[in-house]
């Protein structure tokens, strides 16, 4: 059914630190990895090797440079399905292909229901399903639901694949309904927030912005006092200009 | 958007015959006579076959069409799956309609009225897939839905026009009506450009990336070299460089050239009526492709933000 849930026992995302990530691309080769063989495989490339490679991948990496008074300054942005509270991907969905589940607020597709009329992909303001053609279904980040519940894996492996890969401890996953959750402390600590809010989709993952870049001045050489060390790199100044 | 050419020929053809359809109905319901006799028998198959060819055609663009069924379960959330609903309840009093006119029976005012009321809802619905959408300014509009249903109204009067004066039974009135309903679209058309002129983007790549807060953001690097779905589907460009001279083209069209046709058909007798309101017909059909192909490839999704466009 794609009538959203009222509401969501757990709200279950992400929080990506924008200050730290450095754009390696880990998450989104480690998604596409676990992902291929996962929930929604394959993932579908084609012409991967050819003059115009295409494929399906649920977490791309931007980069962004942000003019600020300070200066210039590069912004890695990984972006991936949000879990949207009020996710239009979910309402708009024909068929009943598209839900968001009630008990844990992950949205998922149902391959088997999908016929591929791509409106969901159109309603996401972010860009988040992509088509897979070959299958003729729609697919998206199911928040790796094949790994964080999967008791095979060691417990502290029970994260999203791209949570696991990040070796800058970039992104971090957990319940953000819940006021006490290690995430929840973390976006009320760096001021997180949400990507578009004006979309009204009252996206669940939330992103750490980059930290204010420190000015390092550097105090000018004095004529005169400041001791011998001073005196010596006076000197030495002389003799080299 | 990407136009696809199934959505553009589904979307104009299945509007021009629901526009038929309603406007049979509304004749039948004044009392007009050709509208219980051949011309509206001749009418409400033309319509079929291309609200049917139209509907097939939409099943085209799908992964699955042989799940396209499922389409019709959702219709609490979805106006893909009402539009889908109603279609298929139109085609109840329409068909009991077509058939009582094929035994030349008396025609209860319901079947005409039920068939354009739920005529135009389908065409309403069709618009508001669209119009719902707010990822894509130029469709989050009321114009959207009030320009489908204006230019399903048009292009099915002049068709009906057509119909009426092969069949000789087409008035002044006839050529009157059909002119203003085409000016009626043309000028909706045109003043929902002038909406989004004035339209202020609801989200930047500022929002977007939550950035703007810090200064002015701008794409460094794609996450990717080549191509990808959502560049191909939301990313489509190419028509804003050649926008003004389309519009232009759809302005004269879908607005100018069938209004003085059809009214000179009006005007003119015989064989020379019926070549003039043909003439209508496939004016505002090229009109109305180019106008829908207009509608896809000048909306902006939002998603290209992230990409700095």
């Amino acid at each position: 059914m794609t009538m959203l849930p009222s509401s969501t026992a757990k709200k279950l995302g992400l929080v990506i630190d924008l200050d730290t990530c450095v754009g390696c691309q880990a998450c989104a080769t480690s998604c596409k990895e676990w992902n291929d063989a996962g929930h929604s495989a394959p993932l579908t490339d084609t012409d991967p090797y050819g003059a115009a490679p295409d494929g399906v991948w649920f977490n791309r990496v931007h980069s962004y440079e942000v003019q600020t008074p300070g200066g210039s300054k590069t912004v890695n942005f990984p972006k991936s399905c949000l879990h949207c509270d009020n996710a239009p991907c979910v309402t708009v969905c024909p068929t009943g292909a598209s839900f968001k589940r009630a008990a844990d607020g992950i949205v998922l597709v149902d391959a088997d229901k999908c016929i591929g009329c791509k409106l969901c992909s159109w309603a996401c303001p972010y860009g988040a399903r992509e088509y897979d053609a070959h299958d003729g279904v729609m697919k998206k980040c199911t928040l790796c639901v094949d790994r964080i519940y999967n008791e095979n894996l060691e417990e502290a492996a029970r994260v999203p694949a791209c949570v696991a890969a990040c070796p800058t401890g970039a992104r971090s996953f957990g319940d953000l309904g819940d006021p006490h959750s290690g995430v929840s402390a973390l976006v009320r600590a760096r001021g997180g927030y949400d990507l578009m809010p004006e979309q009204g989709c009252a996206p669940v993952n939330k992103y750490l912005p980059p930290r204010a870049t420190p000015q390092i001045t550097q105090a000018p050489l004095t004529r005169h006092g400041g001791g011998i060390e001073s005196a010596l790199l006076r000197w030495l100044d002389k003799i080299l200009t | 958007m990407n136009p696809a050419y199934s959505i553009i020929f589904f979307t104009t053809a299945a509007g021009a015959g629901y526009g038929l359809l309603t406007l049979v109905a509304l004749y039948a319901l004044a009392g007009d006579a050709a509208a219980s006799a051949s011309p509206a028998l001749f009418a409400l198959g033309l319509a079929g076959v291309l609200v049917t060819s139209g509907l097939l055609s939409s099943t085209a663009h799908l992964g699955h069409p042989g799940r396209a069924w499922r389409a019709l379960s959702q219709w609490r959330s979805s106006w893909l799956s009402r539009e889908g609903v109603l279609a298929l309840a139109c085609y109840v009093p329409a068909l009991i309609w077509a058939w009582q006119l094929s035994r030349g029976t008396d025609t209860a005012p319901a079947l005409p009225l039920c068939s354009a009321v739920l005529a135009l809802a389908t065409v309403y619905a069709t618009a508001m897939i669209y119009a719902s959408l707010k990822s894509v300014d130029a469709w989050h509009l009321t114009a959207v839905p009030v320009n489908y249903l204006l230019l399903a109204l048009a292009s099915g009067a002049v068709l009906w026009l057509a119909i009426r004066t092969w069949m000789s039974v087409a008035t002044l009135t006839d050529a009157t009506l059909t002119a203003a309903l085409i000016a009626a679209a043309g000028v909706g058309k045109w003043s929902y450009w002038q909406t989004l002129a004035r339209l202020t983007p609801r989200s930047t790549l500022g929002s977007a990336t939550g950035l703007g807060t810090l200064g002015t953001v701008s794409s460094l690097a794609w996450p990717h070299t080549e191509q990808n779905y959502l560049l191909k589907e939301m990313g489509f460009v190419v028509a804003r460089r050649h926008a003004d001279k389309l519009r232009r083209s759809v302005v004269m069209c879908v607005g100018v050239l069938p209004v003085g046709v059809a009214m000179l058909s009006g005007l003119s007798t015989g064989l020379v009526a019926s070549l003039l309101a043909g003439l209508a017909v496939v004016t505002l059909a090229i009109g109305l492709v180019l106008e829908r192909w207009l509608f896809f490839a000048e909306a902006k999704h939002s998603v290209s933000l992230f990409y700095g466009r």
